[in-house]
């Protein structure tokens, strides 16, 4: 037999489709082996969770509100992770755009419903953006490291919520849950039917479908391209590295920022404690999923928020939610393990 | 020199992939010779150095050291057989002092205090000077010039105990006058009871310092030669096989306008000082200026100046009667200056990417190319199926990753891109590195025939040979400054290798 | 003072567990590895020693406990990174959820728990005598003599022995390393999984000495801001020493200024260690701005021998 051995291209790209779908199937067989050290049946678990997720309608349209910020921050940090640039700060932004959409109904309460909305969804988009410029800005300027530095805004940012929704905004009427006071109709996003599903999720899917027009079709989305696979030919091309970075995180914080007017405005009508589950983190593993492709996203919020559901419906069944965490983390795992196999090329000697 | 030999190689193959790198070649090397291995660039030489310092391992053959079968499997096996390699790139940690990377490796002792650090120092400063390599052991790297990072290399090679040195294009980063001192250093080796192998593509050189020459071409060893009992020329035909197509006669040029005149430049290169200093040229219509001069002479500076991306300290540029007053990328695209850069993978195109975008870099923002910021995708494709099949460009299809393509046709795609914006001057740097005499040619006829056409070229180049037989004018540059200047007819290799060290 | 032995005394609780994670951190990235995973693996090293103690009561056992758990962890990243070459920094992101999740789920049979009597201390009474330091000294718990002498320890592994070269020669240029016949891979793993078991240690110092009750996601960032140490310490464990007790400081003095019922509402006090993480890190980009860092010249850059050209 000849002899071969395997030799690794640095250059190689994507991995085969198969393997998304493989890495998803083992992490949840691992998982299903936690669960059965806990005595629990693996196989009845998955089953509620995807009945709690996709069999119902009221299941359905919780999976799809769950997938519109995964939408929107997934399509944000995309477009950052395209040229390289490590924004985690997704969770960040989104708390920044929910406060400003806040800030809105608290302190222009008047505003009839054709006002009030797109001004808060404005609010939340310039807020989130900024956020993100907070971020963009020491790494243009200092080479700051956007990673640790959008992190730390995120818990900033949670900082500023917790201080907002105990202390000036409160609701001196709320009880239970600490938060601001209802929003009014004019202030509340257009709902499809009885359900929970709101207007939101067109905003999603039409973000969806800029994002890959622009990505694909218009110059900066070619010049972002172009970074992408050479930083070094686009400074060549006369292309503002510096420009884009700061452009890319004015987008990514912006569209985290509607997701967050979104959820503020659409879901909960009000602001509180607790108001993102971690959708900033986990639209990151969405937006990698996904190949960092807009179409590929959608797919992927969807998987996750059926996740999200899913991980709330096996509570009764005495599981923790941070299942969902485990799965998200367990699938990431087997990603990365899997894209050596885009890489991997077999030599024969 | 001693009649034995201290390497023999015998039928050695290597094999990568699809590519026969090495095709059974035998070589012998006596002791305590100088012995050159020569070829161009790609012909195999640096395989079977490679081969020999256990960096890979034989396909087949057999390696044979003092007259015994070695089997070198890594180059840990190599250094304790004595064998020892200077890289054309040094193996050097940049952040470590000269002496630790000597000491690297070395696990005992385990225990280091500064006083054995320094001790260790000038032990490492003994041995070097005895060979007549000076340089400070006890600074980090990075701050060492890199004629004294050679020299650290060498000395890390005897210090390991080699007595069978091999250098791979080692005056390729050096001026000739460091060069110079390199062949006085390997006589003293060889004085010393070493034996040298030299591998370079450099022709004059091999006649100036080597006992014995090996050619090869093209993975094949094609004869072990005297050099007291052969001639340049029998060599030059050695390796370049049958004679190569002559590149198109060039027109007789009559006298252009000015083009660009450049007047006391200075320009502050990454490491702060100066890299140009003064620098003064000017270029005409219809004519190829070569800029001879060993790299980190202020080329690759003048090149970032013209094509927008550096800007100057001091001194003017006027294009085409219009004084620039800044650097930018775009104004230099838009007034009509190309550049093919140095590194073209690394700079140039963008290897994940299809043919279109890879063309599209310079003219995207026509608006042949892209109207009210949308790119015209359909013509585009068009107009990109249109250029590589005008220049010849071999890929799988349209769509597919430039870095899958042949360094030739990488190149190509380059040049068609760079050709097409219809340039005024066009900065070539070092356009034929890395390609075979094949796809070198058809550069040099792609630059001629620029130049037939009435535009300007401005060459940077090492070869001096293809200085020589394209440029109109060679101007040379030493420490960033005009050290002199000559016209096609006039140009002499000997004034010229001078110029380039900086001997007026 | 008393108040200044008090506030040093705080300050080197409070910081310990962050210099724990800090000294992982380094060991890691000065192989040139990057371990974005320290918040999950502190979390995991929490947990484990929560879940450990309250079962056996046996210090030693709990240790032993929390290394195999955050090795094995570790192992798992060295793995993806060293030998997969993978990206390190979403395997690291990969880590710190999957921490998260699991350290969730584990703790949420012994959340509210309280540990008792888990650490001794290492008491010198004499000690108690000397002005202002003295008192500080003389009382410390194990864990935290532990980390000291692991400063020690590793200052003198990187500047004083063969190894330590080796060390800094896998970080910064791997390939020159290799051929210099150092085992790159070997050291990577073992620094990955070094690393990452000190992480762990933070963890259950973070949940036996600091706060002894196991509480989901405990750790509330501190993980990240040792990541963020490891940059402002400039990889050096001397540094780092001094990086964590000052943020160590910090935290208590926030705390203080609370219980002192000050207007300043505590959110904004608890801004103040991730504020000033950003600031450090614009103050070392502004500062080095021209020069080498000091960062291990190949960090992040996974090491594949020897390609053709």
């Amino acid at each position: 037999m000849k002899s071969f051995r395997l030799e690794l291209d640095p250059s190689g790209r994507d991995s085969p489709w198969w393997v998304t779908v493989l890495a998803v199937v083992l992490a949840f067989a691992l998982v299903a082996a936690f669960i059965a050290l806990t005595g629990k049946d693996p196989g009845a678990v998955y089953a509620k969770m995807l009945g709690g997720a996709f069999a119902t309608p009221f299941g359905i349209t919780e999976t799809l509100v769950k997938a519109i910020p995964l939408m929107l921050c997934g399509l944000g940090v995309s477009l950052a992770y395209r040229i390289q640039i490590w924004n985690i700060g997704a969770e960040g932004q989104f708390i920044a755009g929910a406060i400003a959409a806040t800030a809105v109904t608290i302190y222009l309460p008047g505003l009839p419903g054709w006002v009030a909305l797109p001004v808060m969804l404005v609010a939340g988009m310039a807020a989130g953006g900024l956020w993100g410029l907070f971020t963009a800005l020491p790494k243009v300027f200092f080479n700051v490291n956007e990673l640790i530095i959008s992190l730390m805004l995120n818990y900033v940012a949670l900082l500023g919520l917790d201080f907002v929704v105990f202390g000036p905004w409160r609701d001196p009427k709320g009880m239970n849950f600490p938060g601001t006071p209802p929003f009014t109709d004019a202030q509340t996003l257009p709902l499809f039917g009885d359900s929970r599903l709101h207007f939101g999720l067109i905003l999603a899917l039409v973000a969806v479908v800029l994002a890959a027009v622009f990505v694909q079709k218009t110059r900066w989305g070619y010049e972002l391209r172009l970074i992408g696979a050479n930083p070094e030919a686009a400074r060549h091309a006369g292309i503002n590295l510096k420009g884009h970075i700061v452009l890319v995180m004015l987008l990514s914080g912006g569209l985290a920022g509607i997701a967050g007017m979104a959820e503020v405005s659409g879901v909960a009508h009000r602001l509180m404690y607790g108001i993102s589950p971690g959708y900033g983190y986990t639209a990151i593993i969405v937006a990698w999923i996904a190949r960092l492709n807009p179409f590929g996203i959608v797919v992927s919020a969807v998987l996750f928020g059926g996740l999200i559901v899913g991980g709330y419906s096996v509570q009764t069944l005495g599981l923790p939610s941070s299942i969902s965490s485990l799965l998200q983390g367990a699938v990431l795992f087997f990603l990365i393990a899997g894209s050596i196999l885009g890489k991997v090329r077999v030599r024969w000697n | 020199m001693d009649e034995t030999l201290s390497v023999e190689l015998r039928g050695l193959v290597k094999q990568f992939g699809p590519v026969l790198a090495n095709d059974h070649v035998d070589f012998q090397v006596r002791k305590g010779e100088i012995h050159a291995l020569l070829g161009e660039n790609g012909a195999g030489k640096s395989t079977v150095m490679c081969m020999l310092s256990g960096v890979y391992r034989p396909t087949a053959g057999e390696i044979l050291l003092h007259g015994k079968p070695a089997k070198i499997h890594s180059p840990k096996d190599a250094v304790k057989l004595g064998v020892g390699m200077v890289f054309q790139n040094f193996r050097l940690v940049s952040t470590l002092t000269a002496a630790e990377n000597i000491v690297l490796g070395e696990a005992r002792p385990v225990w280091r205090t500064r006083g054995w650090m320094v001790r260790k120092t000038a032990e490492i400063e003994a041995l070097a000077l005895r060979f007549g390599l000076g340089f400070p052991a006890g600074r980090a790297v990075w701050q060492l010039s890199v004629g004294e990072q050679q020299r650290l290399e060498i000395v890390k090679t005897l210090y390991r105990g080699a007595d069978i040195i091999i250098l791979d294009e080692p005056t390729s980063v050096l001026t000739p006058g460091e060069a110079d001192q390199l062949f006085a250093t390997l006589v003293q080796l060889k004085n010393e009871g070493k034996t040298v192998i030299l591998t370079t593509h450099k022709l004059k050189e091999v006649m100036a310092v080597a006992d014995r020459i090996s050619v090869m071409r093209k993975g094949k060893m094609l004869a072990t030669l005297d050099r007291s009992a052969t001639d340049e020329r029998e060599v030059a035909r050695l390796m370049v096989g049958q004679d190569r197509q002559e590149p198109k006669a060039r027109k007789t040029r009559k006298n252009g306008a000015v083009l660009l005149e450049v007047n006391d430049l200075v320009v502050t290169g990454d490491h702060g000082r100066h890299a140009l200093d003064g620098f003064h040229m000017t270029v005409r219509e219809g004519e190829i200026v070569g800029i001879a001069g060993v790299a980190g002479n202020g080329q690759k500076e003048l090149a970032e100046v013209l094509a927008g991306l550096r800007t100057w300290k001091a001194g003017t540029i006027v294009f085409r009667e219009n004084a620039w007053k800044g650097a930018s990328v775009r104004h230099s695209i838009e007034a009509g200056i190309s550049h093919v850069p140095e590194n073209r993978m690394k700079s140039g195109l963008a290897g994940s990417l299809g043919s279109i975008d890879n063309l599209l870099v310079k003219s995207y923002r026509t608006p042949a190319r892209s109207k009210l910021g949308f790119l015209r995708t359909a013509r585009n494709r068009l107009w990109s199926q249109g250029l590589v099949e005008q220049f010849e460009v071999k890929t799988a299809h349209i769509d597919a990753p430039v870095h899958q393509m042949s360094g030739g046709n990488q190149q190509k795609l380059l040049f068609a891109r760079e050709i097409h914006q219809r340039p005024h001057l066009m900065v070539a740097v070092h356009p034929t590195q890395g390609l075979d005499v094949g796809a070198t040619d058809g550069v040099h006829n792609l630059l001629i025939n620029l130049r037939d056409e009435g535009k300007s070229v401005l060459l940077i180049s090492e070869d001096l040979d293809e200085l020589l037989l394209l440029s109109d004018r060679i101007v040379v540059l030493f420490g960033g400054r005009v050290m002199g200047e000559v016209t096609h007819e006039k140009a002499d290799r000997e004034h010229l290798g001078m110029w380039m060290a900086g001997v007026v | 003072m008393e108040l200044i032995t008090q506030l040093l005394t705080a300050a080197i609780a409070a910081g310990t567990p962050l210099l724990f994670a800090t000294l992982g951190g380094i060991l890691i990235e000065r192989s040139g590895i990057i371990q974005l995973g320290a918040e999950g693996l502190m979390l995991m090293g929490a947990v484990t020693a929560a879940i450990t103690f309250l079962a056996t009561s046996n210090l030693l056992i709990t240790i032993f406990a929390v290394v195999v758990v955050t090795g094995l962890l570790g192992a798992l990243h060295a793995f993806l990174t060293v030998t997969l070459r993978a990206n390190q920094i979403v395997s690291g992101l990969a880590m710190t959820l999957f921490g998260a999740g699991l350290s969730a789920w584990l703790g949420k049979s012994i959340t509210g728990m309280p540990l008792q009597g888990a650490v001794p201390k290492v008491n010198f009474a004499w000690l108690d005598s000397t002005p202002i330091l003295g008192p500080v000294l003389a009382h410390l718990d194990v864990f935290t003599w532990a980390s000291l002498i692991l400063v020690v320890l590793l200052h003198l592994y990187l500047k004083h022995t063969s190894w330590g070269l080796h060390l800094r020669a896998v970080g910064d240029n791997p390939a020159t390393a290799d051929v210099m016949g150092i085992r790159v891979q070997g050291f990577r793993y073992g620094c990955v999984i070094l690393g990452s078991i000190l992480m762990g240690l933070g963890g259950a110092n973070l949940l036996m000495v600091f706060s002894p009750t196991w509480i989901e996601g405990m750790t509330a960032g501190r993980g990240w801001i040792a990541i963020a140490l490891v940059i402002f310490a400039r990889w050096n464990p001397i540094y780092a020493l001094a990086a964590a007790y000052f943020f160590g400081l910090l935290d208590t003095l926030g705390f203080r200024i609370q219980l002192a019922g000050s207007a300043i509402p505590s959110y904004f006090l608890k801004m103040i260690p991730y504020l000033l993480t950003i600031f450090v890190l614009i103050l070392v980009g502004w500062r080095t701005k021209h020069k080498l860092s000091g960062s291990p010249q190949a960090l992040g850059v996974p090491y594949i021998r020897e390609q053709r050209f």
